[in-house]
């Protein structure tokens, strides 16, 4: 393999001069403590190279080893319940043989060599295959059955087959012999490049919403199975929180949790969380279908640049056996500070804000890598991508959050006013946005949500109609409003009560089924026409407050629990008994 | 790696640029390597390497380079990062801002010798915090609640009674329950005046607890640049008291404002290009390397947890300072000039103070079952009237309806009874008392975050009392 010898250091970016052939992209190993780096620039006379360590103690004179090989992860059944950093070591191996701090060094290879998995082949000698499809099953998880595929690039016919059995992942399972006459072997373990796409056979529209329990999100603003959303919000704002809660309760198959600068204490309560928590779905624990990949703010900048693309190349890897991934980055704002950092240190001429020019460029093929597909193999699967954004000062107008709006079609703008409340999740109904509605109305309508579309939209024009009424209200006083406006102003609060506020610590609230996210829509539905036809019959709205049974409808999520709907059909009767009654007293008052 | 001593003549040293030294012809120089300067005078001062090249290397003086000529200056690599001796007897110390001893007493036993940059803790290795502090202060305890592992600031401005706070806190803060078992204190100044040092040290005497705690001064007048280190050697003091002695250390880092200022002032010596305001883009790196060695560690007894103050220029919460650090640390307590005004102590601003970890440290067999709840509503209740009050003061009181107007008494008895504790210490269920009584004074309607069985057992019966 080629070398260079350093000759210039500046943080993490070192110039060396080449012995041999570098490329660009390529891996590297940097001095004795064989630090992970990455061919960024390359010039007659000088390889420039970012390294994912701490360089502090790097000398000139230091010996760069070239890996010929792109910056890759491996790949392989034992990826679930793992805590990786950016570049994928495994930081649980890491502190079993190095302790408590994370230092210099310190590697090992990201999937254990040593454990057996039980194999299944699933074709047989004389099989003729194509990339991407199964040879073979591994039992990874009691949920999750990991399929061996042919390599993207192999095609051919099976010579020899592996019998089922126990085997480690560097074991060769099947010889494909392909058109040329070449053999390959072909065990479990992959590397692969994670800074381009896998191949799929065909792109699909997402058609199918990622329910994540969350009202605001699955009722009002939904996201597709394999579409990407933008959460942006200042700090205390409660993206991480909601990042969290998405991860733990979203229907996917399999998550991705990327901590990208972000805070190690969330991390550590990741950790003790998911194993704790079950998945509503199967049953099982939640640590059993996910990956985190913690590149905490004070670990080194460089592999928080990396982390975000070993993140999706490990999604991708899970899409391609026909998983639905949802991989939830916390902050993309993190990432795009490194990658000013790096270009910074490169001398390269800044952008906006101080940040490169290809930051546009950049945020576009990594929100790309998201979507709905046709695997190789011919399964229907997904990679959903949800990145938080921390705009400075809370301003959306700054390049991260204004760039990544542009491929994404899902915006939840947190709002400070709401989350310093303490109302959660503090996600602002007027800024935000979903164009992914109309892909997943059907899916409503299927489970039995008729007027899925337009009770939702009737929601959000009370919500709307709000809005600027209450800035009249600030002028005139809200006593000063005629009855049908005021009737708003009161719709408006019971929505934000009953179906945007939702406890994230309260066992009834926190996940809420869709079916229980329909009945409580349709009671809200009930409660408007009801205040209406009352208000046209001369009552009071502000009178409504103080029905016994509004406390009922407004608790709705946090008594109510998700297999005992019909508690919501008493409210709504109950309801209509009031509202008659209220109507019943008024006639006789106007008699 | 080998101290190797290079006189330099001058020849050498090449250019002398703010902090800044260029020297020439140096081999075996390591990235960030600790340098001792020398001028001719025989004074010493710290550096470190900041950049090297095949034989030029940069150093950067962290403690002014007035004085230095180009031609007598003697600089000595010493191969290591900067280092500082900790062991036996740092508390009930004096230290200035790189770790010497100001109090006239005698060096620190150098049990051990560690790099004040500290490694990153791995998160697998990291305790969830969640042992509540008791501080005995409202608005912290019930609203904020501080647990052991995390780094609060207090988001604080000029004139602004933060380090009254932060002294009340380092007084007052106790498990529930505990002793005051094995706790200890440093407290690092960051070009802050004598005054406020002088005045943290003799409160900290007045209740006896001096030889608890471990001062670290870089005072007003100091070099700027020797900021930059202040908050390391504290730290670096800090885990060893935590993790080597078994202590749970609070960390008081005050101004942490200042210390941004050196790290722009330094930045721009470097001819960096300048992020928001001038402060360099890796601010939040940099800053995370401080913040982010609050915690506490899997199998091992002490802690440390943080209490930063800053001072936000012009009370701007926006500013890249407090911003940035909003970003790392795991909440803030804000304090406002509108409540200090108005005589109230602590003048802690509720609505955008925020911590983090209050959820794994407080509720059911932590502290209270229905603390959680209280806080919620409390906060919930304390918007509204916050609203009310901007639409009042357009529309005037009268325009209110009777309910809104119990809300905006809510508002001021809040202030006046529950944030406002002057020097007394209260206890978490005085403090959860007095919140449940001005709760009582609502409607249920208003208190949509009550369960029922929750008015039952805390509301219901306190109107009655009345």
């Amino acid at each position: 393999m080629s070398t260079a010898e350093v000759y210039w250091i500046n943080g993490p970016v070192i110039r060396a001069r080449a012995h041999g052939v570098f490329r660009m992209k390529e891996a590297v190993l940097v001095g004795d403590d064989r630090l992970a780096g990455e061919v960024i620039r390359l010039s007659p006379d000088a390889v420039t190279i970012q390294v994912f360590e701490d360089t502090t103690a790097l000398m000139p004179g230091a010996v760069v080893e070239g890996t010929g090989l792109g910056l890759a992860v491996e790949l392989g059944p034992g990826l679930l319940g793992q805590l990786f950093d950016g570049i994928q070591r495994p930081l649980k191996v890491i502190a079993e043989t190095h302790g408590d701090f994370v230092g210099v060094g310190q590697s090992a290879p990201g999937i254990d060599r040593e454990r057996l998995w039980p194999y299944v082949p699933t074709l047989a000698e004389g099989d003729r295959v194509n990339g991407g499809e199964a040879l073979g099953e591994v039992q990874e998880t009691p949920e999750l059955v990991h399929r061996v595929l042919v390599p993207a690039d192999v095609k051919g016919k099976i010579t020899w087959m592996a019998p089922a059995g126990d085997y480690n992942v560097e074991a060769p399972l099947a010889r494909i012999l392909d058109s040329a006459g070449e053999e390959h072997e072909i065990p479990m373990l992959r590397r692969r490049a994670i800074r381009s796409p896998r191949p799929v056979a065909r792109r699909l529209t997402p058609g199918q919403p990622l329910l994540t329990g969350q009202r605001i999100l699955d009722t009002l603003f939904p996201i597709g199975k394999g579409g990407a959303g933008e959460m942006p919000g200042g700090f205390g704002t409660g993206k991480t929180v909601l990042q969290q809660t998405i991860a733990k309760w979203c229907d996917a198959d399999v998550i991705i949790y990327i901590g990208c600068g972000e805070r190690g204490n969330e991390m550590a309560s990741i950790l003790r969380e998911f194993p704790e928590l079950d998945d509503p779905r199967t049953g099982r624990k939640l640590m059993e279908r996910t990956v985190v990949i913690a590149n905490t703010s004070n670990m080194p900048v460089a592999a928080r640049e990396a982390s975000i693309y070993t993140g999706i190349t490990l999604a991708e890897f899970m899409r391609d056996q026909g998983f639905h991934v949802a991989l939830v980055a916390d902050s993309i704002s993190r990432w795009a500070e490194a990658l000013r950092e790096i270009g910074g240190r490169l001398e390269e001429l800044p952008a906006e804000e101080g940040y490169p020019a290809y930051l546009p460029t950049r945020l576009a093929e990594f929100f790309e890598r998201a979507g709905r597909v046709e695997t190789l193999g011919g399964l229907e699967a997904s990679v959903t991508v949800i990145g938080a954004v921390s705009p400075p000062g809370g301003d959306f107008s700054e390049p991260v959050t204004a760039h990544a709006r542009r491929f994404t079609k899902c915006f939840w703008a947190l709002d400070k006013e709401r989350a310093q409340a303490r109302f959660y999740p503090a996600i602002h109904p007027l800024q935000s946005y979903s164009g992914y509605v109309d892909d997943v109305a059907r899916w409503w309508q299927d489970r039995g949500g008729m007027h899925w579309q337009d009770r939702r939209a009737r929601v959000l024009t009370m919500l709307e109609q709000q809005a600027r009424l209450e800035k009249m209200a600030k002028i005139v006083g809200r006593d000063a409003l005629p009855a049908e406006q005021r009737l708003i102003l009161v719709c408006a609060d019971v929505i934000t009560e009953t179906l945007l506020s939702q406890s994230a610590f309260s066992e009834n609230d926190r996940y809420c089924t869709p079916e229980k996210q329909l009945a409580m829509l349709e009671l809200l539905d009930q409660f408007m026409d009801l205040a209406e036809e009352a208000v046209t019959a001369g009552a009071d709205p502000d009178a409504f407050y103080a029905l016994p049974v509004m406390r009922k409808v407004q608790r709705a999520g946090d008594d109510v629990a998700n297999d005992d709907l019909d508690a919501i059909k008493d409210i709504g009767r109950e309801m209509d008994e009031a509202f008659a009654g209220m109507t019943r007293a008024g006639t006789r008052e106007s008699a | 790696m080998t101290a190797n001593t290079i006189e330099l003549m001058h020849k050498g040293l090449t250019r002398i640029q703010g902090p800044l030294l260029f020297v020439k012809n140096v081999s075996g120089v390591g990235l960030y390597e600790s340098v001792e300067v020398m001028a001719s005078d025989g004074r010493q001062r710290v550096g470190r390497v900041v950049s090297v090249d095949q034989d030029n290397v940069v150093v950067e003086v962290f403690q002014g380079v007035d004085g230095l000529s180009l031609s007598e200056t003697r600089l000595r690599f010493l191969g290591q990062p900067i280092m500082l001796d900790v062991g036996k007897g740092m508390l009930g110390r004096v230290f200035n801002g790189i770790g010497k001893p100001l109090d006239g007493g005698p060096r620190v036993s150098a049990e051990v010798r560690l790099p004040i940059q500290g490694n990153a803790i791995n998160p697998v290795r990291r305790m969830v915090p969640k042992e509540f502090i008791e501080t005995g202060i409202s608005s912290i305890d019930i609203m904020n609640s501080l647990v052991r592992g995390q780094k609060l600031p207090i988001f604080s401005g000029s004139g602004l009674s933060h380090d009254q706070l932060a002294s009340q806190v380092a007084r007052f803060a106790r498990l529930r329950g505990g002793e005051a078992e094995q706790f200890a204190v440093v407290f690092a100044a960051i070009g802050v005046t004598f005054d406020t040092a002088e005045r943290f040290r003799r409160e900290m005497d007045e209740y006896g607890a001096l030889e608890r705690i471990a001062l670290f001064l870089n005072l007003a007048s100091d070099p700027s640049t020797e900021r930059l280190l202040t908050p390391r050697v504290a730290l670096t003091a800090a885990e060893y008291l935590a993790y080597k002695e078994g202590r749970h250390v609070l960390v008081v880092l005050t101004d942490m404002t200042n210390y941004c200022e050196a790290l722009r002032e330094v930045s721009s010596s470097h001819d960096e290009i300048p992020s928001r305001k001038g402060y360099p883009g890796y601010m939040y790196s940099d800053l995370s390397t401080i913040y982010e060695r609050a915690g506490r560690i899997i199998g091992r007894d002490g802690s440390v947890t943080q209490l930063p103050i800053l001072s936000m220029p012009n009370d701007d919460i926006t500013h890249p300072i407090p911003d940035l650090s909003g970003y790392i640390t795991e909440g803030q307590v804000v304090l406002d000039r509108d409540l200090d005004r108005r005589g109230i102590f602590p003048p802690v601003k509720l609505l955008p103070s925020l911590s983090r970890l209050m959820n794994e440290g407080i509720g059911k067999g932590l502290t209270d079952p229905d603390h959680p709840i209280l806080a919620l509503q409390l906060y919930a209740a304390y918007a509204q009237a916050h609203r009310l009050r901007l639409l009042s003061s357009v529309v005037g009181e009268e325009g209110l309806s009777s309910a809104d107007r119990l809300i905006l008494r809510f508002g001021d008895a809040m202030e006046q009874k529950f944030i406002h504790q002057g020097g007394e210490r209260r206890t978490l269920e005085e403090s959860m008392d007095i919140g449940w009584q001005l709760l009582a004074e609502l409607p249920d309607e208003a208190l949509l975050r009550l369960s029922e069985d929750q008015l039952d057992r805390q509301i219901r019966g306190r109107r009655h009392a009345r």
